[in-house]
């Protein structure tokens, strides 16, 4: 008799069922607004230039060799990623109280930032803390954080789906009334899925609360250049918290303004009160590492720290992250305009008021229903495309399509 | 107004001395209670070594494989099937979080035989997993979670130092057999037996399938005939981690006997396999996770819960070693040189035991030091104390682990005659 006679099938996750249910799709015009990927004028996934270029030299430099990295990762990878994060001129930084993990993309630097809390936030193994992730957010970080031992993850309220905007007094009710010293996840900047950040004046609003009770700040910084195309304008938010002062994490990921989404390339940067507490910090970090992966892959760190560190190929790489998102924006003005110009019932000013990757359509589970079985165009249930999805050559159609949608089915 | 004043003096004393500013708690820490973390007993010994001058220093710490010159080793066909790999253009686009699909079959292959009924079958599942500890860890956390039997894993004693850990964190608890036997630097075969007897039923069993981690000592096998029919007897759920096929006798099917004997035996075992050393792929971590199932359908069901599993710790893993990995494996004359230089590797390591043994015999020991040649693999259980391994380090700058482990890939033809002399020193 087997051991695993009772293993039963899981469920798949949703995106990645979509991607494979498109994949399969015969219909010559089918679109995949689904999975979080950028994607050229052509549909295409897009290896960028400057990426090209260093893993040529890295291939070609017989220097170089596959030995294992430090359990922490790339020094130099660490140190330039927090900098892309805080600042060249971060006073965090130069008072060395700021510290990073090398981690497997924005996903493993959740788990050790989550693995960490619950081993040593708020009392030792403190798996009742509340942690407190968006409503919605991306689906992957209730998983992340009860896996990693918290027994209360739950939701702030965050979209007003009738406004199609932010919830910000919903947002703020639930900062005031969460218990003391809960966790908090904030979504850096181009909220997934809904696109909808913060303004600079709510943020500030945002961060007086947490200070005040006590609440622990966690950001996960997954599109950073990709929102604004500006590196700095993306970071605001985070640089305003830690000029307030707060300690803090912060989970990178180089998946997409690098492009380099299958090496895993993601950073847990730490702001600590203090250099010896940042010590200590990480030194414990290291233990839950080891336990983990041992320690990190090293391509894709080498590729993000040669770049970051030479002047010439970083000022390069922001024009590489500056061409992904001006197409993002294009395609939010010319969406918005085709679904106007067709008189689409509804506003859809919030196609060109959200930022980043993802749009939150507004579109209910019926009208996405008839958009896949119909039209052939995938998205998810939530209503959340992919703007990297559209193309100049497949934007009618899509535009119509949802016209179609909300005019057919309510 | 007077304490709302204090508040800024404390503030402003707290600017001119941090001890004064302590006072206010405008500035706690949520990390006060945070212990410092003790050192890695293997990587504390690298960082000893890298601070001492002595010119004749050998670190025979951490176990990455070293040329004869002592310098860490890319494999030619690693450099080929990065050149091709290149030559391709590929993107860079997610991986699924099963990882590489050629990856995935090759590596089974690898580890059961290409003509194995179970990959011919489609009964096993393999996940690409982050080198030998994230397989490691996936396999425990899939046991936490679905294990029907005992949550305990029994461990050979000694064991990996990383094995408690993994295991531990994941939920599972750990026990022990008797495995190495100090009194001859071999296998205690009857003291294990005796243990294994005893495990009970429907535990877990961790074996090491070859060049066993840290004594280099293997069962032989008639040995592991015997073990997998006691394991058998006593139902046990079997967790082979193999890190060193092809680099304990230079071959790679001779290595992975002990797994495809317990598997022709009826096992259904979980398997970790890693690419670190037998490719030199350390940093870019490649490794694979087998659980091996009555039938295909079960192996999806297990797949699925894999993935689960696999999600929320890392999404995917990561695409460049295992791509390297699996072009050498699927490219018949990469393969094949592959196949050259892991024999390579394990040669000279053969050799290095040789020429250790050979060394202290002509420095006149009256010890028996034939089990540096009998122990396999990349490490080398010496026998020595704790006090003697304290004066190798310190008279002779020979830097290895307190177990008196010492990593014969840190060995070399320019070296070997130094070290049996510091042998010599601390033991005549």
């Amino acid at each position: 008799m087997s051991v695993f006679w009772e293993v039963p099938l899981a469920v798949p996750v949703a995106v990645f069922k979509l991607t494979q249910d498109f994949n399969n799709d015969q219909f010559p015009k089918k679109v995949n607004l689904g999975v979080g990927a950028y994607r050229t004028d052509e549909g295409k996934p897009w290896v960028l230039p400057v990426v090209k270029k260093v893993e040529k030299l890295i291939v070609h430099d017989d220097r170089l060799n596959h030995e294992y990295l430090p359990i922490l990762g790339l020094p130099d990878f660490r140190s330039s990623a927090s900098k892309i994060a805080l600042g060249d001129d971060s006073l965090a930084i130069q008072e060395d109280r700021v510290g990073a993990v090398q981690c497997l993309g924005g996903t493993g630097a959740l788990k050790i930032g989550a693995e960490f809390l619950r081993r040593f936030y708020n009392g030792t193994n403190n798996t009742k803390t509340p942690v407190y992730v968006s409503a919605p957010t991306w689906e992957n970080h209730n998983a992340v954080f009860s896996n990693a031992g918290f027994e209360d993850v739950r939701p702030y309220k965050y979209w007003d789906a009738e406004k199609r905007g932010l919830d910000l007094a919903g947002f703020l009710g639930d900062l005031e009334s969460c218990p003391e010293r809960s966790v908090f996840v904030l979504h850096a900047c181009a909220h997934n899925p809904t696109g909808t950040d913060p303004t600079k004046e709510q943020w500030k609003q945002i961060a007086e609360v947490m200070k005040r009770r006590k609440l622990f700040v966690f950001f996960d910084s997954a599109y950073q250049g990709f929102a604004t195309g500006s590196l700095e304008k993306d970071a605001w938010a985070v640089r305003y918290f830690v000029s307030m002062g707060f300690e803090m994490f912060c989970a990178q990921s180089f998946s997409k303004n690098f492009g380099l989404y299958n090496e895993r390339v993601g950073n847990l940067t730490i702001v600590s009160r203090d250099a010896d507490k940042l010590k200590r910090v990480l030194s414990q970090m290291e233990k839950i590492v080891r336990t983990t992966w041992s320690n990190p892959p090293s391509q894709g760190a080498r590729v993000v720290a040669v770049t970051l560190n030479s002047p010439e190929l970083f000022s390069e790489w922001r024009d590489n992250v500056k061409t992904m998102a001006d197409r993002v924006l294009l395609m939010r003005a010319q969406l918005k305009a085709k679904l106007q110009t067709l008189g689409t019932p509804g506003t859809w000013d919030h196609i060109t008021n959200q930022i980043g990757m993802f749009s939150f359509t507004g579109l209910n589970s019926k009208q996405v229903e008839y958009l896949i079985k119909e039209k052939h165009i995938y998205l998810l249930a939530s209503g959340r495309i992919n703007m990297c999805g559209l193309t100049s050559k497949n934007i009618d159609y899509v535009a119509e399509s949802i016209h179609e949608a909300v005019t057919k089915v309510q | 107004m007077a304490l709302l004043k204090s508040n800024k003096v404390i503030s402003s004393l707290g600017s001119i001395s941090p001890a004064l500013g302590v006072l206010s708690t405008r500035y706690s820490s949520w990390w006060t209670g945070v212990q410092m973390g003790p050192p890695d007993p293997i990587l504390g010994v690298t960082e000893a070594f890298k601070r001492d001058t002595n010119p004749k220093k050998m670190n025979l710490g951490v176990g990455a494989y070293r040329d004869d010159q002592g310098k860490p080793f890319v494999l030619s066909c690693v450099r080929k099937a990065e050149a091709l790999i290149a030559s391709k253009q590929l993107d860079k686009e997610y991986l699924p979080i099963g990882g590489l699909g050629d990856f995935n079959k090759s590596c089974a292959q690898l580890a059961l035989g290409a003509d194995s009924e179970v990959v011919k079958s489609g009964r096993s599942i393999t996940v690409q997993t982050i080198s030998g500890t994230g397989s490691l860890r996936i396999g425990a956390n899939y046991l936490a979670r679905f294990h029907t039997g005992p949550h305990e894993v029994y461990l050979p004693k000694p064991s990996w130092g990383n094995h408690t850990p993994i295991f531990r964190d994941a939920g599972m608890q750990l026990k022990a057999y008797r495995y190495y036997d100090p009194s001859t630097c071999g296998f205690d075969f009857k003291g294990a037996l005796e243990d294994i007897s005893k495990i009970p039923e429907k535990s877990v069993i961790l074996l090491h399938a070859c060049a066993h981690n840290p004594t280099g000592v293997d069962p032989r096998p008639e040995q592991w005939k015997e073990i997998a029919d006691i394991v058998k007897k006593r139902n046990l759920l079997v967790f082979f981690d193999m890190a060193y096929q092809g680099f304990a006798s230079g071959d790679i099917d001779r290595d992975a006997w002990a797994v495809r004997h317990f598997i022709e035996n009826g096992h259904n075992i979980l398997l970790s396999q890693s690419f670190a050393k037998n490719m030199g792929l350390y940093g870019e971590r490649v490794g694979g996770f087998t659980v091996v199932c009555s039938d295909a359908e079960e192996a999806k069901r297990v797949e699925s819960q894999l993935k689960i599993l696999i999600r929320p710790i890392y999404s995917n893993p990561p695409m460049n070693g295992a791509r390297i990995a699996s072009t050498i494996l699927s490219t018949p004359d990469l393969r094949a040189l592959w196949l050259e230089e892991v024999h390579g590797m394990a040669n000279r390591i053969i050799k290095m035991r040789e020429q250790l043994v050979a060394g202290l015999k002509s420095q006149g020991s009256s010890h028996n030091w034939q089990h540096v040649i009998d122990q396999i693999g990349m490490f080398c259980f010496t026998g020595l104390k704790p006090e003697q391994v304290e004066r190798l380090t310190k008279e002779f700058s020979v830097y290895m682990t307190k177990d008196g482990r010492i990593s014969m890939a840190g060995v070399t033809s320019g070296n070997v005659g130094y070290l049996a002399e510091a042998i010599h020193a601390v033991t005549k």
